[in-house]
């Protein structure tokens, strides 16, 4: 893989530098300094929409007097990171990366934003993503596609691409990405990063541009496990701004070592769909995802074949559940509320379709259509209702499995990342690229995604998943994971 | 199901308020019957005895105590991506032309 380091000092465990910032070994000044001097060097790979950096300096000046004065400092004191531009965070606007939205001023903070700030945590910049985060690739942002961190003619993956690559490139030791069908695991795998998409309804969806409001959850893209765990224990649990959230682990989730042992006896289910995916299935990740297995295997964990027959369903099920919540979802964006209005419409009915028409990029406007094509009167039950059935069989397979086994893996991408422009004039091979990991989505399990090889240079990555809320099993899972390939 | 036609993808665009050029109306026409072909495969799935699944969290009713919260945000702040306000109000184009 090529040097994307060059220069750059690599960062430490986000837990050092919290511990460094708090004993006054390090300073959050400097730390927010190193973030936007790798962005300014790395701006070639346009992962980054644009820099919060007034804001981020007086929030570093602040902690580091804070530390001085002897104040308690947080868990995360003076840790840079970078957040998908669908948050809402202060210090420079929230775009989604949409035309619509350009120039729109957060009134408000996301919560996850918050509670990261609570714990001394200092937001940089905003990270590029497909508009309104609809998309595979980043080649759906209005504004530019962001580039593969390791081959600059690839996209990074998406819609978290931005959050992805900025890690992979130092930008800052943690991003914060969305995922509705994949959008964290994805980027995460084609980049060569770790990505935790959470239990639907552990994370709150306050101050986050909606997209589909059953499958949207919030999570972080980072350079190891324990950094993911950390991240996600600030951030996880309920929120009385986001009546879906349900109570976190009481264990929480960032204590996650383990001994040796623990892997011994742990029933770990290879999902058979996703293996033998029709030779679709690349060789190189094939490859990776059985060595990984291997080494799980000689670790001591009991590794078996698990069907999920309906699992192949998930990709058309998602493309009829998702257009049709955003449909709903972005109907908000009608010229009259948020920033973009037609100057060229006379009356209301026309400033709607016309601030709607130039405002919404091409993959927004198709899901909006398929959407209400597929909720509307005639159509309902031959696409929704019968989509929201398969959902249920796919969910009931999942809990079947998961009385079998503890844990279920498989690729988390048939290929490794794709040249940019390869599918960016068939949507529906662009849509192709969740088919491994719409399926978890549906359910509302968790999934995580780490680097464990490459294929062609090429960084690939396993998907492994466990039942819902079993969110703190699964991270110690993937940290003995990662132990064992690394 | 029938291909959707190019008065189909004109009606859509109109219930969801979005004008398409006439490009996008053809090229639409073709990338949504591909689409729901694919999609089409949903309908030999045997779902007999199953409901639909609209949400997944198991939680039911969810409500707060019936008290007034002041979060501190005042009108102006929330209405400064407004396009056109008057008096703190969102102001429309006329609704009959």
């Amino acid at each position: 893989m090529a040097d994307v380091a060059q220069s750059v000092v690599q960062w430490l465990p986000i837990a050092e530098i919290a511990a460094k910032v708090a004993s006054g070994e390090l300073k959050a000044v400097d730390l927010v300094e190193q973030s936007l001097r790798t962005i300014a060097a790395k701006a070639d790979y346009q992962a980054i929409i644009a820099t919060t950096e007034t804001r981020a300096r007086e929030r570093a000046q602040q902690i580091d007097a804070d530390i001085a004065a002897g104040k308690p400092a947080g868990r995360l004191a003076g840790v840079p990171f970078i957040a998908k531009d669908n948050y809402l965070v202060f210090g420079a606007d929230t775009t989604a990366a949409s035309n619509i939205l350009r120039g729109f001023e957060a009134p408000y903070q996301a919560t996850v934003v918050n509670r990261l700030e609570a714990e001394g945590a200092i937001c940089v910049a905003k990270a590029n993503l497909d508009a309104f985060a609809h998309g595979g690739s980043t080649e759906n942002s209005d504004f530019f596609t962001t580039k593969n961190p390791h081959d600059m003619t690839r996209v990074p993956g998406g819609s978290s691409g931005g959050s992805a690559a900025a890690v992979v490139l130092d930008m800052a030791p943690f991003a914060l990405g969305t995922d509705t069908g994949g959008s964290i695991r994805q980027p995460a795998s084609f980049s060569g990063c770790v990505g935790l998409k959470p239990t639907y309804g552990l994370t709150s969806r306050s101050g986050v541009v909606a997209m589909a409001s059953s499958t949207d959850v919030m999570g972080p893209l980072t350079r190891s496990v324990e950094d993911a765990a950390l991240v996600f224990d600030i951030f996880a649990g309920q929120d009385e701004l986001d009546s879906t959230t349900t109570p976190r682990d009481p264990a929480g989730y960032s204590d996650i070592a383990a001994d040796d042992t623990w892997i011994q006896g742990k029933k770990i289910g290879v999902i058979k769909e996703y293996m033998s995916e029709a030779g679709s299935l690349e060789a190189g990740v094939r490859q990776s995802v059985n060595a990984a297995v291997d080494k799980l295997r000689a670790a001591g964990a009991e590794i078996m074949e698990i069907s999920l027959p309906s699992l192949p369903l998930s990709l058309a099920v998602y493309y009829i559940v998702v257009p049709a919540e955003i449909s709903s979802n972005l109907s908000r964006y009608d010229g009259q509320r948020f920033a973009y209005t037609s100057p060229d419409a006379t009356n209301l009915e026309e400033s709607y379709s016309l601030s709607r028409g130039v405002g919404f990029g091409k993959e927004a406007k198709r899901r909006i259509m398929i959407g209400t094509y597929v909720l509307s009167s005639g159509y309902y039950d031959a696409y929704y209702k019968k989509a929201q059935t398969v959902r249920t069989k796919i969910i009931n397979e999942f809990a079947a499995a998961f009385l079998q086994v503890d844990f279920l893996l498989g690729p988390t991408a048939p290929t490794t990342a794709f040249k940019i422009g390869e599918n960016a004039n068939d949507p529906l091979q662009m849509y192709l690229a969740d088919v491994m990991t719409a399926g978890p989505s549906l359910a509302g399990i968790p999934a995580i995604v780490l680097p464990v090889g490459a294929s062609d240079g090429l960084p690939v990555g396993i998907q492994l998943m466990a039942a819902q809320r079993q969110d703190r099993a699964l991270l110690t899972l993937a940290r003995q994971t990662e132990r064992l390939v690394v | 199901m029938a291909d959707l036609t190019r008065d189909d993808i004109l009606k859509l665009a109109r219930l969801a308020r979005i004008s398409l050029s006439d490009d996008e109306v053809a090229e639409f026409s073709d990338e949504f019957n591909e689409i729901l072909k694919y999609v089409a495969q949903l309908n030999t799935v045997d779902t007999t005895g199953l409901e639909p699944t609209s949400q997944v969290t198991g939680l039911v009713n969810v409500t707060r105590p019936d008290v007034i919260v002041d979060y501190g945000y005042d009108p102006k702040s929330l209405l400064k991506n407004v396009p056109s306000v008057q008096n703190d109000q969102i102001k429309v184009k006329r609704m009959i032309g």
